[in-house]
C-alpha cells in the first residue's frame, strides 16, 4: 500500500558504544511487526558475528518499517544504521546524508560519553533532526532526569518529550515511534520528476543477484529495465530489480521515487562498481550534479597478510577476493617474504578494519594468519631526482641513495571534556603532532586540533587517548598533505638473519626506544629453545638494541607413567605439531604471538 | 617364548598428595578384600588367554602396602601362579603406612624387592607433598626392609619441590647415599591438570626452568659419584640393580597391567584399563589403545636410556633400519654436545636429558 510522501521518515540511530543501539533497533522491528518474534535473535541488524561479539556495526544496514501512528495514519519508517568507528567515518556520513533524522540513544546510567557527542555533531553537520531518547531505565543506577539535564545542558537539546525507555524490556518503545513520526521531517523537495539522484550508501555483494546497491533516492525515480549510471564511475548498467529491504527479506517494487530508501539490482559485479558515496543517475534522462560528499576511499593503512600453512595461499587468496566483493576499500595484490613466503600486501582504511578483515579470514575462512607491521605509503624521493611510494619496509632503498622522506599527515579533531587537555596534548606531543588551536564547543567540552603523522596513529592512538579519557574523548581525522621527514629502516634480526616481515620505518627519534621495546617484547614471546638466539635491532648495520632468548634448559618427560607410552607419544605430537604453527628462520622457531606483540607493542 | 612384565595397580590412598594425579581413591578394607578378589579373577583370565609367563612383577599405586601383608601376599602368590614371576618382584610401599611385619609376610611371598616414596629426605618439603610420614620413619622403613632380607631397595627422589634449593636437595641426597638404598628413581615435578598443585599456583613457590635444571644435574653428579650411575633419564641404580621390570617399557618389551589406569603392550597392541575401579571389577574388556612397537616408539623409548639407540639391536627387531638418516638429524645435537655417537649407539648426554623431548622430538620426526 502506497504512503503519501510526508508520511516517509528516514533515520538513523547514534549512540556511544554499548548504550543499546541494536537493542533498541531489534524492539522496533518488533514493535512494527517486521519480523516474526520467532525470528528474532538478539540484535538482528548486526548479522555479522563480529559484529555482535564486538558489540559495533561494521556495514551499514537498513530496513523499512511500517507503522501506524497514533494520529490513525500509516508511516514508512526507513531505519539506516551505520557504523561505528573513525575508521569508517566517511560510511557514517553517507548513511547520515541519507536520513532526515537520527534517533540519539544516551544511557541512562551513564549520561553523555564521547560518541553520544561525536555522532550528534556529525548529525548536525548534516542537519538532522535529533530524536533523544533515554535508554536503560531499569538499570539500578538510571538516573533519566539528570541524563535528560545533561544533555540539555551540553548538546542543547530539548528533553522534554524524550522518550524514556528500556529497550531490554520494551518500555516505552512506541513512544520512540511516535517522537519519530511527529519530529523527524518527511523528504524535503522529492520531486519525482527531476532526473534520478540517489545516493548510494552501501552495497552488498549477493552471488545470485550480484552487487545489491543500497540507495535514497533524493530527486526522481527509478525502475526495472532503466539504463543507470553511476556519476562518479562513469560506470553504467540495466537496472534488473529495485525494491525495499525488510528485516528478513528483499521486498521487490516496482519503482523508487523521490524520498525513498531502497535497493537496486543490476547484475553488477564488485562493489567497487557501486562505491558508497556516489550518485546513481540514469542514462535517458540524467542529473547534472552529483550529490555532494562523494570521496574515493583509499587505503590507508598495509601490511602483508600471510598464510600460516603455505599450502593455504590459494585459499587465502578465494577468501580476499570473496571479502574484496563486499568491500571496495579492502585492496590486496601478492607479495613475498623470504620469512613468511607467499602472501598478499593488503591496504585497509584503519587499524579496526584491518584486525576485522584478519579476523573474518580467519573465522569465516578458516585460515590461520601472521600478519607484518601495518605501514602508511612513504614517499622517498632519491637522488637522482626520482620519487618513489612505498608501503612495504622491505622495498625501503639503500639510505646512501636517499635524498629525503615524506610521509603523510592527517588533520585531526579530538573532541573532549576539558579536563583531559592535558592529557590529550601529551599524547599529541608524544606522538609528533603539531598543535593547530583549540575551540570551546561548551565551557566544558573542548574541540582541540592537531596535526599528526599517519603512522603515529595507526596502531593504537584511539585506544590510548580513550584509556587516558576514560573513554570520554572522540577522535575523527581526514587525511592531509605529506610532510618532510627524518625516517629510518628498523631490521630485525634473529640469530644474525634479518626477518624481513618484522622490518618496518620510522621516525628516527623514536628509533632507539622502539627497537629496545620490540627487543624485549621478542624476547618475552619467542620460548627458549635448544640454542640460544641473539636478538638484534639495527639501522643499517649498525645494530641499536640486542636481547638474547637464553637456550631451553628443560623439556622432560621425566615421570614414568606406568606404561603409558602412548601418552608420552601424544605429548610429543603435541609439541611437534605446535612447533608446526611456528615461522622458522633458520633454526630459530617464532610463534605468531611474537609477530602479534610486535605490532601491538604500545599496549 | 619371551618373558613379559606383569604390573598389578592398587588404586588405593590414606590421602591423595598436591601432586599426584595417579588413579587412587579413599577405601576401606572390605574394598580392598573385593579388590583383591577381582586382580586374582583378572589373572587368571588373562593367564588362559595368553601362553605368555612374566619374570617381572610390579605391585604399583596407589599405595599397595596399605593392603597390609596378607593381601599383598594373597596377590603375589596368585600372580605367580598364573604367570610365574620367577624374578624381580616389586612392591611400592608408602613409609607412612607399613605395618610391622609387613616385610616379612611378603618376603615369604616371594617379594624382592621395594620401592619406598619417599621424595624427601626434608620434613618441610615433605610436608608441603603431603607426605604424612616424616624422615625417620622413612629411614626405618628401609631398615626394616633390609632387616627382611629384602636387599633391593629403591626410593623415589622428587626435584622442582616448592622452595626446594640445592642444599635442601643435597640433604636428600646424603640420606640416600647413607641409607644404603641400591635404586634410586628421581623425577622432576610436572604440575599436572587436576592435581592441588594445579589449581593452586599461586601458593606455591615452584622452583622455575633453570634452577630445577642446575638441580637435575646436581643430582646426577651427586649420585654418579656415589656409585648409582643413570641408567635412564629419571633412574640411577648400583651395578646389577636396574629395575628390571621398567626396562621394559624403555625397550620396548612385552608388558600387561592389571587393574584400572594399567596400561598393557601384548602382541602388538596397546590397551589399557580406564580410571574406573567398577570397570575393573565388573570385569569388563580393556580399552584399545592402538598399535604399538613400532620403529619411531622404540627410538623415542629407547633414546629415554643412557645407553640410547644401539644399531644393531635395533637392525635385529626392524630389519631395514638405516642408522644414517638418524646420525644426520642428530648431527646439531651432537656439535652442541646434547647427544653421543660412537660406531655401535647414539644417545643423549646428561645435559641433553634436561631437555631430552626436543631432541626426541628432532630424532624421531
Amino acid at each position: 500500500m502506497a504512503v503519501p510522501k510526508q508520511n516517509i521518515r528516514n533515520f538513523s540511530i547514534i549512540a556511544h558504544i554499548d548504550h543499546g543501539k541494536s537493542t533498541l533497533a531489534d524492539r522496533m522491528l518488533e514493535q512494527t511487526e517486521s519480523v516474526a518474534l520467532r525470528d528474532m535473535t538478539a540484535q538482528l541488524l548486526d548479522n555479522m558475528d563480529l559484529e555482535r561479539e564486538r558489540g559495533i556495526t561494521i556495514k551499514a544496514h537498513a530496513v523499512k518499517l511500517d507503522y501506524k501512528a497514533k494520529d490513525g495514519e500509516n508511516y514508512v519508517l526507513n531505519l539506516i544504521d551505520t557504523p561505528g568507528h573513525v575508521d569508517f567515518n566517511y560510511e557514517v556520513s553517507r548513511s547520515l546524508a541519507a536520513c532526515e533524522g537520527a534517533v540519539l540513544i544516551i544511557d541512562a546510567s551513564q549520561g553523555i560519553e564521547a560518541q553520544t557527542l561525536a555522532n550528534t555533531y556529525l548529525a548536525l553537520d548534516h542537519d538532522l533532526e535529533i530524536v533523544p531518547v533515554i535508554n536503560k531505565i531499569d538499570l539500578p543506577a538510571a538516573d533519566p532526569e539528570g541524563v535528560a539535564r545533561q544533555v540539555e545542558d551540553v548538546i542543547g537539546l530539548d528533553c522534554e518529550l524524550a522518550p524514556r525507555v528500556s529497550a531490554k524490556t520494551g518500555l516505552n518503545v512506541d513512544q520512540v515511534l511516535e517522537r519519530i513520526v511527529q519530529d523527524v521531517p518527511a523528504p524535503k523537495e522529492a520531486d519525482d520528476s527531476k532526473p534520478l539522484r540517489a545516493l548510494i550508501f552501501d552495497s552488498v555483494y549477493d552471488s545470485y543477484k550480484g552487487v545489491i546497491v543500497y540507495v535514497r533516492i533524493m530527486d526522481g525515480k527509478i525502475k526495472a529495465g532503466d539504463t543507470m549510471r553511476m556519476m562518479a564511475t562513469g560506470a553504467e548498467f540495466t537496472v534488473v530489480e529495485v525494491g525495499y529491504m525488510r528485516a528478513t527479506s528483499m521486498e521487490p517494487a516496482k519503482e523508487l521515487t523521490a524520498g525513498e530508501v531502497g535497493y537496486i539490482t543490476a547484475s553488477i559485479k564488485t562493489v567497487g562498481d557501486a562505491q558508497v558515496g556516489d550518485t546513481v543517475t540514469t542514462a535517458q534522462y540524467p542529473a547534472d550534479e552529483p550529490l555532494p560528499g562523494y570521496r574515493k576511499v583509499n587505503p590507508m593503512v598495509f601490511c602483508g597478510v600471510y598464510p600460516a600453512d603455505g599450502a593455504d595461499y590459494e585459499n587465502l587468496r578465494d577468501a580476499l577476493e570473496k571479502l574484496r566483493l563486499n568491500d571496495a576499500s579492502l585492496s590486496y595484490e601478492p607479495e613475498t617474504s623470504g620469512a613468511l613466503g607467499f602472501g598478499f600486501r593488503c591496504g585497509f582504511l584503519g587499524l579496526l578494519h584491518l584486525e576485522i578483515i584478519q579476523e573474518r579470514l580467519e573465522r569465516e575462512y578458516n585460515l590461520d594468519l601472521v600478519t607484518t607491521i601495518p605501514s602508511v605509503v612513504y614517499k622517498i624521493y632519491l637522488n637522482d631526482g626520482s620519487v618513489i611510494e612505498i608501503d612495504n619496509p622491505t622495498h625501503y632503498p639503500d639510505p646512501a641513495n636517499i635524498s629525503y622522506c615524506e610521509e603523510p599527515l592527517v588533520d585531526a579533531h579530538i573532541y573532549s571534556p576539558q579536563e583531559y587537555v592535558g592529557a590529550i596534548m601529551d599524547l599529541c606531543q608524544d606522538r609528533r603532532g603539531v598543535f593547530k588551536n583549540m575551540d570551546y564547543i561548551t565551557p566544558e567540552r573542548v574541540d582541540i586540533h592537531y596535526l599528526l603523522p599517519l603512522n603515529e596513529i595507526i596502531y593504537d592512538f584511539f585506544d590510548v587517548l580513550k584509556s587516558r579519557t576514560k573513554g570520554y574523548a572522540s577522535f575523527d581525522y581526514e587525511i592531509a598533505d605529506y610532510q618532510r621527514s627524518d625516517l629510518v629502516k628498523l631490521d630485525v634480526l634473529l640469530n644474525g638473519d634479518t626477518v624481513d616481515a618484522l622490518s618496518f620505518i620510522i621516525h628516527s627519534e623514536k628509533a632507539y626506544a622502539k627497537a629496545r621495546k620490540i627487543a624485549e617484547k621478542l624476547k618475552e614471546h619467542i620460548p627458549r629453545q635448544m640454542f640460544e638466539i641473539p636478538i638484534q635491532i639495527a639501522i643499517g648495520g649498525k645494530v641499536i638494541a640486542r636481547e638474547t632468548v637464553k637456550a631451553m634448559r628443560k623439556d622432560v618427560l621425566a615421570k614414568c607413567y606406568g606404561g603409558d607410552i602412548t601418552r608420552k607419544k601424544k605429548l610429543l605430537e603435541k609439541q611437534k605439531e605446535g612447533k608446526k604453527r611456528m615461522r622458522h628462520f633458520g633454526t630459530v622457531e617464532v610463534p605468531q604471538e611474537a609477530f602479534m606483540a610486535v605490532l601491538k607493542l604500545d599496549e | 617364548m619371551n618373558k613379559i612384565g606383569l604390573y598389578i595397580h592398587i588404586p588405593f590412598c590414606k590421602s591423595k598428595c598436591p601432586y599426584c594425579d595417579f588413579y587412587s581413591l579413599r577405601k576401606g578394607k572390605k574394598d580392598y578384600e573385593s579388590y583383591v578378589s577381582s586382580v586374582k579373577r583378572s589373572l587368571k583370565m588373562w593367564a588362559e588367554r595368553t601362553e605368555k609367563k612374566a619374570d617381572t612383577l610390579y605391585l604399583g599405586g596407589g599405595t599397595p602396602s596399605l593392603l597390609g601383608g596378607e593381601l599383598i601376599s594373597e596377590i603375589v602368590l596368585a600372580a605367580k601362579e598364573s604367570f610365574g614371576c620367577n624374578g624381580e618382584i616389586t612392591v611400592e610401599c608408602n613409609p607412612s603406612c607399613i605395618e610391622t611385619d609387613f616385610f616379612k609376610r611378603v618376603v615369604d611371598a616371594g617379594v624382592n624387592r621395594v620401592s619406598l616414596g619417599m621424595q624427601s629426605a626434608v620434613d618441610s618439603e615433605r610436608k608441603k607433598l603431603g607426605r604424612l610420614a616424616d624422615v625417620k620413619a622413612v629411614e626405618r622403613a628401609i631398615n626394616r626392609a633390609f632387616l627382611s632380607g629384602i636387599e633391593n631397595v629403591s626410593v623415589d627422589l622428587m626435584i622442582g619441590i616448592p622452595d626446594q634449593n640445592e642444599k635442601t636437595l643435597a640433604q636428600s641426597l646424603e640420606f640416600c647415599a647413607q641409607s644404603g638404598v641400591k635404586h634410586i628413581s628421581a623425577y622432576m615435578l610436572k604440575v599436572e591438570e587436576g592435581t592441588f598443585f594445579h589449581e593452586n599456583p599461586h601458593k606455591f613457590n615452584f622452583p622455575d626452568e633453570d634452577l630445577t635444571a642446575d638441580l637435575y644435574l646436581q643430582m646426577v653428579n651427586f649420585l654418579e659419584t656415589e656409585g648409582y650411575s643413570q641408567y635412564e633419564i629419571s633412574n640411577f641404580a648400583q651395578q646389577e640393580y636396574e629395575s628390571r621390570h621398567n626396562l621394559k617399557y624403555w625397550n620396548c618389551e612385552e608388558y600387561l597391567g592389571i587393574g584400572p589406569a594399567a596400561h598393557s603392550f601384548l602382541n602388538g597392541k596397546r590397551f589399557y584399563y580406564p580410571r574406573d575401579i567398577q570397570f575393573f571389577e565388573n570385569g569388563e574388556e580393556p580399552v584399545s589403545d592402538g598399535d604399538g612397537g613400532d620403529l619411531q616408539e622404540y627410538i623415542m623409548l629407547k633414546l629415554r636410556l643412557k645407553d640410547g639407540l644401539i644399531f644393531e639391536e635395533c637392525k635385529k627387531r626392524f630389519s631395514d633400519f638405516s642408522e644414517t638418516e638418524y646420525i644426520q638429524k642428530a648431527e646439531p645435537m651432537l656439535k652442541a654436545g646434547f647427544m653421543k655417537l660412537d660406531d655401535k649407539s647414539l644417545a643423549i648426554t646428561t645435559r641433553g636429558f634436561l631437555i631430552s623431548n626436543s631432541i626426541i622430538e628432532k630424532i624421531v620426526y
